[in-house]
């Protein structure tokens, strides 16, 4: 209830800044003109394909691309959008409000978290809308859709608990914003120097955020990419909660 | 139970600095206390323990009974705080912003619209509930700050400076506001304006460097201010009864190794017949001081003494 409260102010609080309108926009612009150049390659392959068998479908070759550019176009902007959540409090000295009301440290992160990821889920769905034009001409694989849509929707909520995070250990939005993006940029190429065969490579790989979700993009619906992003959703927020914690106690 | 709120050797210390050193005090219902001390003198650090804005190094905090460590949700409840930075969010409106804070508090539906017409009324805020928070004076973000903090009828009202930045017909207007609140409800303002206490309070307290220097009713203090006094040392133990007896003279108050402090009517100063007296009866005069103090003099006297003296006049 009370967690429903903070998420629901949370939220609304994002729409009266210009910040999540923008954000909106400028994903929604960037994404349609990387769809459009993807049906296009599509449209000038198609002829060259009809005639194998077991051809990639629409899908396989709009879709599945589309979403993993949304990831990384999300990566770069979600810092943005979570820099504000406790930070910006701690500096207005908005906190004590939450402190005093009868409110536990637990449901005020849910809540700032549960804020952001209705905003995020948001976006899949602006996103979303761009496949599902494609029915006006042709058919989609709706179970691979479904797993590219679970994808993104984990992948940004990892996100946001990371962003979340950053956000109650800085006391300025901005340097949450860039640790934010700095630490999620890292767990996406982390898997870069890594070699199945040398030792240690198959750790690097497995922390690699890039790997679970173009796993799952694939259609693949594994439990370790979902135990993978609920373990890094479930950490952060846990995390968060005890770095909230910590302004009350102020050693 | 009538204690609104008891504190228990209550301990902070920040680092290796003691912030609040051992403090115990309650509050009752219909009591306004003022919390009075100079800057850094640990008010606001003892105001955000009882609000469970910050955990105490050692001691016990319960509000209407309940211990705000063990069972923080409920003791919350009970309880409207005033930070010194009103915590407003500056891109809601005024409406939005308390309705929050209603919701936050877990008023019932039912409630929330007399619960704001209420605060808004009280803290002369029904013009401007439209407007955007950030755009509102100073003066205006620190009754947002109060409505904020009475809105769900809490049993303690705790306001950390509430007339700062305030106008002089503001500062009326509040005053009024926390005598009446004091009606209902137990108030707990701090503030570093001694005239404040003297015209709100019913209690006064004086921290100074973490400690509880002195803990007395506004009559207790008016009494030390108004009535003139002298302080007599003497050789030998006196007969208080006969000193009493002389014209003019209220009370007797014993400070302990043969010093008295003797109370007596403004208009007559009995210092003559005192000495004429003691001299006398033979008990060996040593010293005759008239004393007259103002409540700033109180004050500056109290917050500079050092340990050993205070122990003397407390």
């Amino acid at each position: 209830m009370m967690v429903l409260v903070i998420a629901g102010r949370e939220f609304r609080s994002l729409f009266l800044s210009p910040l999540a309108w923008t954000v909106l926009g400028v994903i929604q612009i960037i994404l349609a003109y990387m769809f459009l150049a993807q049906l296009d390659y599509f449209l000038m392959l198609q002829p060259r394909i009809a005639g194998m068998e077991e051809a990639p479908g629409i899908t396989d070759l709009i879709v599945a691309p589309m979403f993993g550019n949304a990831g990384i176009i999300l990566l770069l902007v979600t810092p943005l959008l979570t820099m504000r959540l406790i930070s910006e409090e701690r500096r207005n000295r908005t906190l004590s409000l939450l402190f005093t009301a009868p409110v536990s440290i637990t449901e005020i992160v849910l809540g700032k978290y549960l804020g952001v990821l209705a905003f995020l889920l948001i976006t899949v769905g602006m996103i979303l809308l761009m496949p599902l034009s494609l029915l006006f001409g042709g058919g989609l694989d709706f179970g691979k859709l479904a797993a590219c849509t679970i994808a993104l929707t984990l992948l940004l909520s990892a996100f946001a608990a990371l962003g979340l995070y950053m956000s109650a250990l800085a006391t300025q939005p901005t340097v949450a914003a860039v640790s934010t993006f700095g630490a999620l940029l890292l767990l996406w190429i982390i898997d870069w120097s890594a070699h199945a065969d040398s030792e240690g490579g198959g750790a690097l790989e497995y922390l690699s955020l890039l790997r679970h979700y173009e796993g799952l993009l694939k259609g693949l619906i594994t439990s370790t990419d979902l135990l993978y992003f609920v373990l890094f959703i479930t950490t952060f927020l846990v995390l968060s909660v005890h770095r909230l914690d910590n302004d009350r106690l102020q050693k | 139970m009538n204690e609104l709120i008891q504190v228990d050797q209550l301990t902070r210390f920040y680092g290796d600095h003691c912030a609040v050193n051992n403090v115990s005090f309650t509050l009752e219902k219909g009591e306004i206390l003022g919390f009075l001390g100079p800057n850094g003198a640990g008010k606001s650090s003892t105001m955000q323990m009882i609000c469970g804005n910050l955990a105490p190094t050692s001691g016990q905090i319960q509000v209407g009974g309940i211990d705000i460590l063990d069972n923080p949700k409920e003791a919350k409840r009970e309880l409207g705080y005033l930070p010194e930075i009103p915590p407003v969010y500056r891109e809601l409106t005024v409406d939005e912003y308390l309705l929050y804070c209603a919701r936050l508090h877990g008023l019932p539906r039912n409630k929330w619209k007399p619960a704001l017409d209420q605060a808004k009324e009280r803290c002369g805020l029904t013009d401007v509930q439209d407007r955007l928070i950030g755009n509102l004076s100073k003066g205006y973000q620190q009754r947002v700050g109060i409505a904020q903090a009475i809105l769900h009828m809490p049993a303690v009202i705790i306001l950390d400076e509430p007339t700062v930045g305030l106008d002089p017909l503001q500062i009326r207007e509040i005053r009024e506001l926390i005598r009446d609140l004091g009606k209902e409800h137990g108030v707990i303002l701090s503030t570093h304006i001694l005239s404040e206490v003297q015209e709100s309070c019913t209690q006064v307290q004086i921290i100074n460097k973490g400690k509880l220097v002195l803990n007395d009713s506004i009559e207790g203090l008016e009494q030390q201010m108004r009535a003139s006094s002298l302080v007599v040392e003497l050789h030998k133990i006196p007969d208080l009864d006969q000193l009493a007896r002389l014209p003019a003279i209220q009370k007797i108050d014993d400070l302990g190794e043969q010093r008295y402090r003797i109370f007596h009517d403004k208009a007559v100063n009995p210092a003559e017949q005192v000495a004429e007296l003691v001299v006398n009866s033979g008990w060996g005069l040593r010293e005759l001081t008239p004393e007259r103090r103002s409540m700033e003099q109180i004050f500056i006297d109290i917050t500079r003494q050092t340990p050993a003296t205070r122990e003397l006049n407390a």
